[in-house]
């Protein structure tokens, strides 16, 4: 028991994940932004035969709005609330 | 949960064009943008199994969702729900939501606090290497397998949708998933997963919206439903009476005690690929709420798979009989290719491409690390240093997925023996969770009481299966309804011989089931790495989990009354 608890505890103080990995929502924000942008073109020069077959629903234009707004949603928050600084718990000694 | 191996229809070819080929290869680059950028994060082994336990809470719910939902999942349950109806939220609603709240709340102190990095670890700790070694070899077997039969169901689907030969499929999306595992480990695969998520939503929402529109909205869905195979079809209990006979094949009893306690508890509590993603939150409060915030969108999920599975009954009344050339499985790639325009189109092959390598992703990270802490680092090379391990690790996440390519090049000739190891693997999750609940909550259960429990279990669940079910010694209508029966069987067997097993074997010297056991003081009780923010009521794990619990309780409502 202990010793599995020193060893993984001393794995924790040696992780670069905290300090190092980048954060998703930037990469959920630009890819949707992307995609966003991409259907809604395409839903704003949509077809006669595309709208009939979506019922009649202009489906690219809605899901590219949606997508962008999903986002600038991830954006803003990025925006808004940085991910914390690695201070957390006591200083890294790695 | 799901039995994967299917056949797609002929003719359901895409009209994919340049536009949808564009969406998909920004996703692929994507993909491996991630792996190249989560690969700086990677210093020790414990970055690369289990992101360092240090991911937010949101990003770990997230992957816990999504780690369950890949493609096979996902054409699985719309699937049932084309041919059972609104049945197939018991899948979710009793299937799925309660296990995952008792994960969070009561089992999640005891896995994370022990530090224990896998689910077999666990077992180690609190039983013997007996118990482990047992539990380990059959998870490393069974996330091979299932990593390749998730491959096979991919090529089969992109073959029917893209015209793609099967084998380039497989190699192709092998190698990606081993890219981004191998180069930026646990947490690579978790960023994708929660991509993964929200680009599947984007791809279910449309064809629900177009779907029901199609169908003359729920009302029109309901009526021509009703007409073609009664209302029973449109309620969750109907001719769920013990006796009654429904095409589920199972009844009020074994639906809650089979599926809703002991398969769904077993396959949430103590399945790996999912327990690893809450191992992987950055403190206490934050493992504790992964399966609780997962709960939330899971509960919603189902009408994204039952809607189009009931349109697809409505639109293609003989889908999964004789008399159509679709199956069940059909159901949403039929949609695909009826409803939506190039643009969303190419989303919706993007989400169904994600999900299938989500799907495989997810049993590769937790092979890798079952493989490399549990088998190599115990019982092969024990006491190298950390560098030797996270190496080690890169190397098996590799050779993990070329076995799976193998194992889905085996499947794609011999799909009926594929289909059997399955069923075969899942008989020994079964009783995984009765060992766990005993272990967790009888101090005295003894260090051999756990790999007799397994045993017994399993045995009991075959025997049920193979004998008493498919022998017609007693008369159960399905299969789906024998599985529920099975498992039932399975966790009072291996309740009855841990307990008397105990009764005559030595116990766990209290001392070393310090925080393993409910009752017994954690060592670490005093460092949960608490931070600010993590008292606001919003992050207060007992108020999300009943939450859930009520809110999936009162989805029921409408369609019990």
């Amino acid at each position: 028991m202990s010793e599995l608890h020193k060893e993984v505890s001393e794995l924790e103080r040696a992780s670069a994940t905290a300090a190092r990995l980048f954060d998703i929502r930037r990469i959920i924000g630009g890819l949707f932004v992307v995609y966003g942008i991409i259907v809604t073109i395409a839903g704003i020069t949509a077809s006669d035969a595309d709208l009939r077959k979506a019922e009649g629903i202009n489906i690219n234009l809605w899901t590219g709005l949606g997508m962008l707004a999903l986002g600038l949603f991830f954006l803003g928050w990025l925006w808004l609330r940085p991910m914390a600084a690695p201070a957390g718990p006591p200083p890294e000694d790695a | 949960m799901q039995s994967p191996t299917q056949t797609l229809a002929e003719g359901l070819r895409l009209p994919t064009n340049g536009l949808d080929y564009a969406i998909l290869a920004i996703y692929f680059a994507v993909v491996l943008g991630i792996g190249f950028a989560a690969r700086r994060s990677v210093r020790t082994s414990l970055d690369f199994f289990l992101s360092g336990r240090s991911l937010p809470a949101w990003v770990t719910g997230l992957a816990f969702v999504a780690a369950n939902l890949g493609a096979t999942e996902i054409l699985g349950m719309a699937a049932t729900g084309a041919q059972y109806g609104v049945a197939v939220v018991h899948w979710y609603w009793i299937g799925a939501i309660p296990a995952m709240v008792f994960l969070g709340l009561v089992m999640m102190p005891f896995y994370y606090r022990s530090k224990v990095r896998s689910v077999p670890e666990f077992l180690l700790q609190r039983f013997d290497k007996s118990a482990h070694l047992l539990s380990s070899v059959l998870f490393a077997f069974a996330a091979i397998l299932i990593a390749g039969v998730n491959l096979y169901a991919l090529s089969i689907v992109v073959e029917a949708l893209l015209g793609w030969p099967q084998w380039v499929a497989i190699v192709v999306a092998g190698l990606f998933v081993l890219a981004y595992i191998t180069i930026g480990g646990l947490s690579s695969a978790i960023y994708n997963e929660v991509l993964q998520f929200f680009v599947i939503l984007a791809a279910l929402i449309p064809i629900c919206v177009i779907g029901l529109k199609k169908v003359g909205g729920w009302d029109g869905l309901s009526g021509s439903i009703e007409k073609q195979h009664g209302g029973d079809f449109l309620t969750a209990w109907g001719g769920t009476g013990i006796g009654d006979a429904n095409p589920l094949g199972a009844n009020w009893l074994t639906i809650i005690l089979g599926l809703g306690f002991v398969l769904s508890f077993g396959y949430w509590t103590t399945n790996f690929a999912e327990v690893q993603r809450a191992l992987s939150a950055k403190n206490l409060s934050a493992a504790q709420r992964t399966p609780l915030i997962a709960a939330f969108p899971k509960i919603f999920i189902v009408f994204l798979v039952m809607i189009p599975g009931l349109v697809a009954a409505v639109l293609v009344p003989k889908i999964g009989t004789p008399g159509s050339d679709l199956t069940y499985n059909d159901a949403i790639p039929y949609l695909m290719q009826e409803l939506l325009p190039n643009g969303v189109l190419g989303i919706a092959v993007t989400g169904l491409l994600a999900a299938f390598m989500a799907g495989m992703a997810a049993n590769v990270s937790s092979f890798n690390t079952v493989f490399t802490y549990d088998i190599w680092a115990k019982y092969v090379r024990k006491g190298r240093e950390d560098g030797y391990y996270l190496n080690f690790g890169r190397l098996i996440t590799a050779i993990g997925v070329l076995a799976s390519i193998g194992t889905a090049f085996i499947a794609s000739s011999f799909s009926n023996i594929m289909g059997y190891l399955q069923t075969l693997f899942s008989f020994f999750n079964v009783p995984m969770f009765v060992v766990f609940i005993i272990g967790m909550f009888w101090k005295r259960a003894s260090m051999k009481s756990g790999v007799w429990g397994l045993l017994a279990g399993t045995t009991a669940a075959m025997v049920n299966y193979f004998w008493i079910y498919k022998q017609g010694v007693v008369d159960i209508p399905t299969d789906q309804g024998a599985n529920f029966v099975s498992a039932i069987v399975s966790f009072v067997a291996g309740a009855v011989v841990m307990v008397v097993v105990t009764l005559f074997t030595a116990p766990k010297p209290e001392a070393e089931l310090a925080g393993l056991v409910y009752g017994t003081a954690s060592p670490g009780l005093a460092d949960d790495g608490t931070e600010a923010g993590d008292d606001a009521w919003y992050r207060k794990p007992a108020l999300l989990g009943w939450g859930a619990v009520v809110l999936a309780a009162a989805c029921y409502l409408p369609y019990s009354l």
